[in-house]
């Protein structure tokens, strides 16, 4: 399978708040030596033929990020949709 | 014959009902446009109401901006059309592009909700003609990502321009840049506000009925009556 990953992220002098939040909570943890937390998204694209980078950039640019707050990159997942599948996160209940 | 304002209804929508009673209160005749349509159906004017279009799935406006009355809406805008976005709506304009910058996650992560004192800071032709520069109105608020955010070489352009059409004050809810709460194009044709104007048009349930200054400005504009304080 054809699999493109696109990784958005708020550009580095947006505020992420969501992120801030999640890094305050991170001392409950026992957690101190963590300075910052981003969040940002990450979104798996499937094409029928071959990977195509070029289409995959153009819906990022058009669709999954808005380049006024977001940064972005592509590239093609080679780790196999295969290998992924028979590594579950977590073992079903 | 009255004029005719359309008001969009996405999938998600929450306020439509609000603004077409809104249009309806300053005197106009409320269209009910859907999303999947693009006909415009011979509408003066359009509302993008408040509300969570496509569950807010992706960001904010982001898959509301490609619904087909979306294209005819942005078209029609660059030619003129009076557009006036709240809230959802707002964010539906900066996804689009047809207005700068963008809508973020407020600062301080909490949802707003609350009477918002606002200072109108562009008295322009088509939407805040009723207004006086520098006025000061209640109207609510209510959302969690509020927060105008735009370069600094854009909201300079934007203070130059006088496009910025109100500001928070007494307290900004969401850390927007420059307590921007309503900009608008560079013709002054579309504006986006966070605040909600439909829902400070009627004494009984609103706060004020300082929003219905929108609205009539919009209608006293396509009337053709002199944009000047004071004309009628």
């Amino acid at each position: 399978m054809a699999r493109v990953v696109v990784d958005v992220m708020l550009k580095p002098e947006i505020l992420d708040p969501q992120g801030q939040a999640v890094a305050s909570a991170l001392p409950r943890l026992g957690v101190n030596d963590v300075t910052s937390v981003r969040i940002g998204r990450r979104i798996e694209i499937e094409f029928a033929g071959e990977p195509d980078l070029d289409r995959a950039r153009e819906i990022a640019d058009k669709l999954l990020a808005n380049p006024v707050i977001e940064d972005f990159t592509v590239r093609v997942d080679t780790t196999g949709s295969d290998s992924r599948e028979s590594q579950p996160a977590e073992a079903p209940a | 014959m009255s004029t005719r304002v359309g008001v969009v209804t996405f999938p998600g929508s929450l306020d439509d009902g609000d603004a077409a009673r809104a249009v309806r209160v300053a005197g106009g005749d409320a269209v009910g446009l859907w999303h999947a349509d693009p006909d415009l159906h011979g509408v003066d004017a359009v509302v993008l109401p408040g509300g969570f279009s496509y569950g807010d799935y992706l960001r904010g406006g982001a898959i509301a901006r490609f619904a087909p009355v979306m294209e005819t809406i942005a078209a029609a805008a660059r030619e003129g059309l009076p557009v006036l976005g709240i809230c959802n709506g707002f964010q539906i304009l900066c996804e689009a592009h047809i207005l700068p910058g963008a809508l973020i996650r407020n600062q301080h992560m909490h949802f707003r909700a609350r009477d918002q004192r606002l200072r109108i800071e562009a008295v322009q032709p088509v939407w805040t003609n009723a207004f006086t520069d520098s006025q000061d109105v209640v109207i609510p608020i209510k959302h969690g990502e509020g927060r105008y955010v735009a370069d600094e070489r854009t909201l300079d352009e934007l203070e130059a321009n006088g496009q910025i059409v109100a500001r928070y004050v007494g307290g900004n809810p969401n850390g927007a840049q420059r307590d921007i709460a309503a900009i608008s194009n560079a013709a002054g044709n579309v504006v986006g506000m966070m605040p909600h104007p439909e829902h400070a048009v009627d004494a009984l349930t609103g706060p004020s009925t300082d929003g219905l200054g929108f609205f009539t400005s919009m209608l006293k504009f396509l009337a053709g009556a002199p944009a000047d304080q004071g004309a009628s």
